[in-house]
């Protein structure tokens, strides 16, 4: 089963380890031990919002305002949590950090992979969130320990997590029955990008697409139904 | 600059808000079945979603300014036809980003814009 979680996670090892060594290199830059890097990441868990704490930090920000900041670059993910009620339903003990651990990128492995036959399935998604949640702590440190050592030239590793968002749409559009919640997504991006730009556009557009679908909903149903 | 014991009180309110907003729904539908319109919206969602990341992940590209964008948008179209092409996620996913840290380190695209 480890194995299978790992082969499943690789684009993601390599998108946190590159975007995790960026985050402890400036946390570490910002004047601040080592140790902080992965711990946040360790707790956190939430790439955006991170890199974002850097310059709330340097601002020297209140904790309203932390937590505010926090709640607006983190709404999306009570949409994420509806999604999956029924596959985390039944986790026990480990619903916990499986709801913890839930990043873009678990959530995006997650519903979309299936546990192999013979396979515990909360097991299968625990051992996946565990994994990104390892790379990512991983990452962290390394930035904060070494990232001055590292050659400049890994930029552009954190594109796997841009083509592995795209190898999804591409697997979930040609098996999708309803080719529609596709298009209303790419519509509220659209929009969202050029109402609010890019800083809060997913959070928009993920509120954007609710509404449309719910807008779309017969239409939705029938291509279903059909 | 923030003090390291205010920068760990920091750490400590993100983690609980991130925590509560990834809890929200499984703790607010532990008793009550959601009504009807968010059935629908939990199943028909996701696709909504790993479309809007894909795209999203485009947001800070700067499309007015030198490569305007060329690197990224080639290498994901090398990404959905390799995909289409062999369906092996392995391959499209490696062989676009090999593509993608090419292209931006061998300054091809500026070359072909002759700049």
């Amino acid at each position: 089963m480890l194995r299978k979680a790992f082969r499943v996670t690789v684009p993601v090892l390599l998108g946190y380890l590159a975007i995790g060594i960026a985050f402890g290199l400036l946390l570490r830059n910002a004047g601040y031990p080592w140790w902080l890097a992965p711990v946040m990441s360790a707790l956190v868990y939430a790439g955006a919002l991170q890199y974002l704490a850097i310059g709330l930090l340097a601002a020297h920000a209140s904790l309203w305002e932390a937590a505010l900041l926090a709640l607006v670059v983190n709404a999306r993910h009570m949409v994420y949590g509806l999604s999956l009620l029924d596959r985390y339903g039944r986790a026990g003990w480990r619903k916990l950090y499986l709801i913890f651990a839930l990043t873009d990128e678990t959530y995006a492995l997650v519903t979309s992979t299936e546990a192999p036959g013979g396979v515990d399935p909360t097991g299968f998604y625990a051992t996946i969130s565990l994994l990104n949640h390892s790379y990512w702590v991983a990452g962290s440190a390394i930035g904060a320990i070494a990232g001055s050592l590292i050659p400049y030239n890994m930029t552009g590793l954190d594109f796997a997590l841009t083509a592995l968002f795209i190898v999804l749409v591409v697997e979930q559009f040609g098996s999708a029955t309803s080719k529609l919640p596709f298009l209303l997504a790419a519509l509220s991006a659209a929009g969202a990008y050029f109402l609010v730009g890019p800083k809060n556009m997913l959070l928009v557009s993920i509120a954007g697409s609710v509404v449309l679908l719910l807008l779309f909903r017969k239409e939705v149903a029938r291509d279903v139904a059909r | 600059m923030t003090s390291l014991g205010e920068a760990l009180l920091v750490t400590v309110v993100m983690t609980a808000v991130t925590v509560a907003t990834r809890a929200f729904p499984f703790v607010f539908f532990r008793k009550r079945k959601p009504p009807a319109a968010l059935l629908f919206v939990r199943d028909s969602i996701p696709p909504a979603v790993m479309t809007l990341l894909a795209l999203s992940s485009f947001k800070d590209v700067r499309w007015t300014r030198a490569p305007y964008g060329l690197p990224e948008l080639l290498a994901g179209l090398v990404v959905a036809l390799l995909h289409l092409w062999k369906r092996n996620p392995f391959l499209s996913i490696f062989g676009g980003t090999a593509f993608y840290m090419a292209l931006t380190r061998l300054g091809v695209v500026r070359v072909i814009l002759g700049g």
